[in-house]
């Protein structure tokens, strides 16, 4: 019998990387599944198409860098990363396009930088980014919510449309976009945005069929279903208040100065913090700590930076959602927060102070 | 405003960042009491058990000791001893695993108990005798270092011109499983209250703080009721959060204040005390007890009965282990001191010193072993559980790149290695472990540093001395012609006294080329020192060197003589060497005779020397003689590879040098030893002048016959299997 | 024009030129010279392995375009911190060089004939002994620079690796011999 030697401390506290990715994808189950339903089962084979391809090429880069594979894939990053992008890509957009993205999500913005924990970027974002610069029309064809659509998919017709861009029976994805009024369907903020370039005030706007009592149907519910996630890995300590509260409090403070001054062609603080990706980002890409900052000062930092990019590129952007940008910018600027925001030590006086 | 001191006598308590709770584990032991282990067979006292350096070893192989007797000595304020933990008898001073994580080998005494416990005579300190410097010395001789964990020496700590505020008492033991404090306090408050009654006697501070953590309702109360009616005594049940217990986390707990970087506890006014180290105190004081037992947890699943033990410092981990049912499994951790910053024993033999609280036994299911190593995902829940406010993230950047800059940028120095980021790391990364490496890195380089610069004055120095030795030489030379020019020109009687002149400026010569080498290394010092025998020596070197020459010479000879002859070149060797004994023997008697008139000349206590000398010129000539026939048998070598026709001898050639080495070492042995006997003999007969030079002489013969006698033998074992 | 233009800009370039000129006297930046700033980097053991007679004459090499990394004494480390000073890449050691375990000299005392050679050798002093008298060395002061052990007539000169102490220690759990245990 031999003696074993470790190093001090002999004792830890179980809660292991692999668990917390669990808990984010845990977290993630409510939100998938309420826009499963209002949106189709296309998320799901999204889902099942993005993982698959997440393993894979997980599993072919660590080949190709001559690591252990299984360790590494049982770490569940891959799984977490794979999950943020199929959520975020229209329900039935071409199969080719999640696979694209992420794969290019893994080899290229994780393990070609390093792996795990050595990302700059925000992987499920700059995937997300590329495939709307590539592919701008696929990746904003969101169909309207289910109940305001004229032909009802199911599973089989799902796994059909993402694959031929049209139902089993036919039905192409243009006329699946077709309201009950032949009028294309877009997303709410999508709507908005158009609208308000048509001359359009919020109120009149807000009459369409697609605000349901002034915000966006379905998307509100989403939204509160991406809360309720977040509030349990809050309550997990899976992550910390600071970003979430940071980037919800600055995106609600803009637009309810903004709002004030003119609500007619701003969006209220309500329809900004329920609509689009808002929660999404908020509890569960923001807070990628591989990506975020690490300081506690710098972590509110760059969650006022994220929620003001929002604003700002939701109110004069190019785009109708922002938060794919606005993290990738902020995660461009950690390095230079984590360096102003280190914490002082035990017995300095300042952070820069040196003996 | 309130001063600081009506805060903390208003019930004020302060927070610390950072911090973890583990499970405790610690209400099984801390209702038992404190048993007391029987005396082991073995006890291994290391010379050093605290932080400083060791005293000098007063015993040795066979002694007999009394129980508190003291083995080592004390030199310096940073040392104090270690006395016998019982009577009995001392086994060996030796090298024994050292309880340290790397458990290399470190000088121990090794004391067989005499089962009888007899005690020196004690002498209890009076409390009319009771001065600071006489406590003071009274703690030091009685080998009182802290015992919380550190093991600084508490005389020296103590030992502080600077007022205190707060004298501390830490009673905290915020590791998991360690009780020993705990059923300390329960058991001894009262001495605990007198230790710190001495404390206070010492160090004459504005208030005292005892502080304990919350989970030892039964402490508390001990200490409580101990303490009552005090003034300015304030007890502080503090909340259950390690690391709380750490020197600079408890002041900051108890008066919101911070240690400054790189200062120490004191310019702050606080000075802190474990309570073992005060009950240690009391018992010095009062009875004149050295520090000769500790109490020690000894806990874990796999101890049948794990419990807190009054343990004889010097104790083998194995006995405290067997004693309390061990049952290893496979893989076994055996871990000294707790488990967040106690380090696993490879060997169990390590013995139980002043600084050890806990031994601890885990079974596998109870402390996982660590899982495999995962990257970071810079989750940040090291910083948070850090208390310092360190980021452990970029120091593990830091560290594993080696950039000591950015770690000292980063304040790694702070590090406290508690083990709280470690802990909560999800990937398991062992982040104290890395930090360790790198500090000792850092500490290694500051080392070479300091090398470095001394290497850089001493041969800025050497470089000086050898040039005022050039310029000395030079002048010395200049001086030199100008005598002998003058010398021409003069009569005899002033030759006479241009000698005499001469002999004396040659006398303060070797002071002058002595003084300015003084600087630089103390060895041209000696030289100075030794001026008679020097003469001797510098006779018998030139006459050596003559010699030397000539058997050079006839070295040659012989070689290019004997050149022809194709067995010659591995003969050459042996002959030249021979040869070269002879004509050195030869030179050797004139040198002694020439030390001899050197030395008859001076005083009589030159004999000495000169005695001494002689088994001394022996081991040189035959090294000298070694090494020439090494060289030339190096020759004889290459010459034999030169004749590239005549293969066979080439086998023979290259084997001689090697039989001549080995002939040489022997008869060099031989000759040693009786160079040796020669020499007692001389030392013992003094009167008898005459008969050193001759028994010095007789090593020479007796090495030459032998050399002669394994030439022929050689002979013959080389016709032999021809 | 063309005059014109050409007398502007030489004006110009002459006004300029005065300015920084006289900032450069006026601003200079005492700074140690390159060569004082590499002989510090050196760990001085003066042991001549890069060829050149002691650390600051190779130093005055680098100055001048050496290569950085011909000092096995100083190590990888020492190559990273030339490099870092003379914005070069840092290139590995010599060979053999690599991992070169700290020694110092130790004289077989009961061989030594007392010649002194050594004493001549050693760059910084470390030996200390005096003719015919039996020579050691003073092991603290001894930088392990290998240049005593060649002159020594009587080859009883070793170069003994540095014994480790628990204070130099560095927490290579990997060094540990592990002792079995017997089960009860």
């Amino acid at each position: 019998m031999s003696l074993r030697i470790a190093s001090s401390p002999h004792q830890h506290n179980q809660k292991t990387t692999r668990q917390l990715m669990l808990w984010v994808v845990v977290a993630a189950v409510p939100a998938i599944a309420v826009q499963s339903y209002l949106f189709g089962y296309g998320v799901l084979v999204q889902l099942v198409l993005a993982i698959s391809t997440a393993w894979a090429s997980e599993a072919l880069v660590l080949m190709l860098r001559d690591k252990t594979i299984l360790p590494r894939l049982n770490d569940h990053s891959a799984l977490v990363t794979a999950v943020l992008l199929a959520v975020s890509i229209p329900a039935y957009a071409p199969w080719w396009l999640v696979v694209l993205g992420t794969a290019f999500a893994i080899i290229m913005v994780k393990q070609l930088y390093g792996g795990l924990g050595f990302n700059l970027f925000n992987p499920a974002m700059a995937a997300y980014v590329l495939l709307l610069i590539a592919f701008p029309v696929q990746m904003t064809q969101w169909l309207p919510p289910a109940s305001l659509q004229q032909h009802a998919l199911g599973p089989m017709d799902a796994v059909c449309t993402v694959f031929n861009q049209a139902s089993c029976q036919g039905v192409t994805l243009e006329q699946l976009r077709l309201d009950a009024d032949g009028m294309t369907m877009a997303t709410p903020l999508d709507t908005a945005r158009t609208d308000l370039t048509m001359g359009l005030t919020l109120p009149e706007s807000f009459d369409k069929p697609i605000f349901q009592n002034d915000l966006g149907v379905g998307w509100f519910w989403l939204n509160l279903a991406w809360l309720a996630g977040g509030l349990l890995l809050l309550q997990q300590r899976v992550i910390q208040w600071r970003i979430p509260i940071s980037v919800l409090g600055s995106l609600a403070l803009c637009s309810l100065v903004a709002w004030s001054i003119n609500p007619d062609t701003q969006l209220s603080p309500v329809f900004q913090l329920f609509s689009g990706a808002t929660m999404l980002a908020a509890f569960f890409i923001a807070t990628d700590p591989v990506s975020a900052s690490t300081t506690a000062r710098g972590r509110i930092y760059y969650g006022v930076l994220i929620g003001v990019l929002v604003f700002v590129i939701r109110g004069w952007g190019g785009y109708p959602d922002a938060f794919a940008f606005a993290v990738l910018l902020a995660n461009m600027t950690v390095p230079l927060i984590d360096y102003y925001t280190r914490p002082r030590t035990y017995g300095h006086k300042t952070p820069q102070e040196r003996p | 405003m309130q001063s600081l001191l009506d805060k903390i006598a208003a019930g004020q308590l302060w927070s610390f960042p950072g911090g973890i709770h583990p499970p405790t584990r610690k209400a099984a032991l801390s209702k038992k009491g404190i048993d007391s282990l029987p005396l082991p067979d073995r006890l291994y006292l290391p010379l050093r058990q605290h932080i400083g350096v060791a005293g000098s070893c007063l015993v040795q192989k066979g002694d007999h000791v009394m129980k508190g007797q003291p083995l080592t000595q004390i030199d310096s304020s940073m040392s104090v001893p270690v006395h016998a933990p019982t009577s009995g008898l001392i086994l060996a001073v030796q090298e024994h695993t050292s309880p340290h994580p790397s458990a290399l080998p470190e000088l121990s005494i090794v004391l067989e108990p005499d089962g009888l416990d007899e005690w020196r005579e004690r002498s209890p300190l009076n409390p009319a005798e009771w001065t600071p410097t006489s406590l003071l010395e009274r703690i030091q001789q009685a080998g009182i270092a802290g015992m919380g964990g550190a093991g600084f020496p508490t005389s020296l700590k103590s030992a502080v011109q600077q007022p205190v505020e707060f004298l501390i008492i830490n009673g905290v033991e915020c590791e998991p499983y360690i009780s020993a404090d705990d059923a300390l306090m329960q058991e001894q408050a009262e001495t605990i209250v007198q230790g710190i009654e001495i404390l206070q006697h010492i160090l004459a501070p504005k208030a005292v703080l005892i502080a304990i953590e919350d989970d030892k309702p039964r402490a508390i109360q001990a200490m409580q009721h101990a303490t009552q009616g005090r003034d300015n005594w304030f007890l502080r049940a503090v909340p259950t959060k390690y690391p709380s217990g750490g020197e600079k986390q408890l002041i900051q707990l108890l008066t919101g204040q911070e240690v400054p970087n790189g200062r120490r506890p004191i310019d702050i006014g606080c000075m802190m005390f474990n309570v073992g180290t005060c009950f240690a105190i009391a018992q010095a004081v009062l009875d004149d007890i050295p520090l000769i037992a500790r109490v020690v947890t000894c806990a874990g699943d796999t101890l049948q009965q794990p419990r807190n033990l009054w343990v004889p410092l010097g104790t083998p981990v194995s006995d405290l282990l067997h004693f309390c049912g061990f049952q290893p499994e496979r893989k076994q951790r055996v871990i000294m001191g707790g488990p967040m910053m106690g380090f696993a024993l490879p060997d169990l033999t390590a013995p139980v010193i002043k600084t050890s609280n806990c031994i601890l036994a885990p079974s596998r299911s109870e402390l996982p072993a660590a899982g495999e190593e995962m990257a970071c995902i810079r989750c940040t829940a090291c910083a948070e559980a850090c208390p310092a406010s360190l980021l452990p993230q970029q120091l593990l950047w830091f560290s594993k790149a080696k950039d000591s800059e950015k770690l000292d940028e980063y304040n790694l120095a702070d590090c406290i290695e508690c083990g709280a980021c470690a802990y909560v790391c999800p990937s398991e990364i062992p982040l104290v472990q890395y930090y360790r490496v790198a500090k000792a890195e850092i500490r290694e380089q500051q080392r070479e540093a300091l090398k470095a610069e001394q290497a850089k004055a001493r041969f800025e120095a050497r470089k000086v001395r050898l040039e005022t030795e050039k310029l000395e030489r030079q002048r010395r030379n200049e001086q030199l012609a100008a005598e002998r020019a003058a010398k021409q020109s003069q009569s005899d009687d002033q030759a006479v006294t241009a000698a005499l002149a001469r002999a004396k400026a040659q006398q303060a010569s070797p002071k002058l080329q002595a003084e300015p080498a003084t600087g630089a290394t103390p060895a041209k010092a000696n030289q100075a020192a030794s001026q008679d025998p020097r003469k001797a020596a510098i006779a018998a070197a030139l006459a050596r060197a003559k010699a030397k020459k000539q058997t050079d010479a006839a070295a040659k000879a012989v070689d290019s003589s004997d050149s022809n002859e194709t067995a010659a070149p591995a003969e050459d060797p042996r002959k030249a060497a021979i040869a070269a004994a002879v004509a050195r023997a030869k030179a050797k008697k004139q040198a002694d005779t020439a030390a001899n008139t050197a030395a008859s000349d001076s005083n009589e206590q030159v004999e000495t020397p000169a005695a001494v000398e002689d088994p001394r010129k022996a081991a040189i000539a035959a090294a000298v003689a070694r090494a020439k026939a090494k060289k030339q048998a190096e020759a004889a070598a290459d010459i034999a590879a030169s004749d590239s026709n005549e293969q066979v001898e080439t086998p023979a050639a290259v084997e001689d040098p090697r039989k001549a080495a080995i002939a040489a070492a022997v008869a060099r042995a031989k000759a040693k030893k009786q160079a040796e006997a020669a020499a007692d003999t001389a030392a013992s007969d003094s009167n008898e002048q005459a008969e050193t030079p001759a028994a010095a002489e007789d090593p020479r013969k007796a090495a030459i016959a032998a050399a002669v006698a394994r030439a022929k033998a050689k002979k013959r074992k080389e016709t032999d299997p021809q | 024009m063309i005059t014109t233009a050409l007398l502007i800009l030489g004006a110009l370039a002459l006004v300029f030129g005065a300015i920084l000129g006289y900032a450069a006297i006026r601003f200079r930046v005492e700074s140690d010279p390159l060569v004082e700033q590499i002989d510090d980097l050196l760990p001085q053991t003066q042991c001549g392995q890069c060829g050149y007679p002691g650390c600051r004459p190779y130093a005055e090499a680098i100055a001048n375009g050496d290569d950085i990394n011909k000092c096995p004494p100083g190590g990888e480390a020492t190559v990273r911190k030339l490099a870092d000073l003379m914005g070069v890449e840092a290139k590995p050691l010599h060979e053999e060089a690599q991992n070169a375990v700290k020694k110092v000299a130790f004289i077989r005392e009961d061989e030594c004939i007392g010649c002194t050679k050594c004493i001549q050798a050693c760059p910084v002093d470390a030996i200390v002994g005096a003719t015919r008298q039996m020579h050691t060395v003073i092991a603290d002061e001894c930088t392990g620079c290998d240049l005593c052990v060649e002159p020594c007539p009587v080859d009883c000169i070793d170069m003994i690796p540095l014994p480790e102490t628990p204070e130099r220690w560095k927490w290579d759990f990997n060094s540990i011999p592990v002792r079995m245990i017997e089960a009860d």
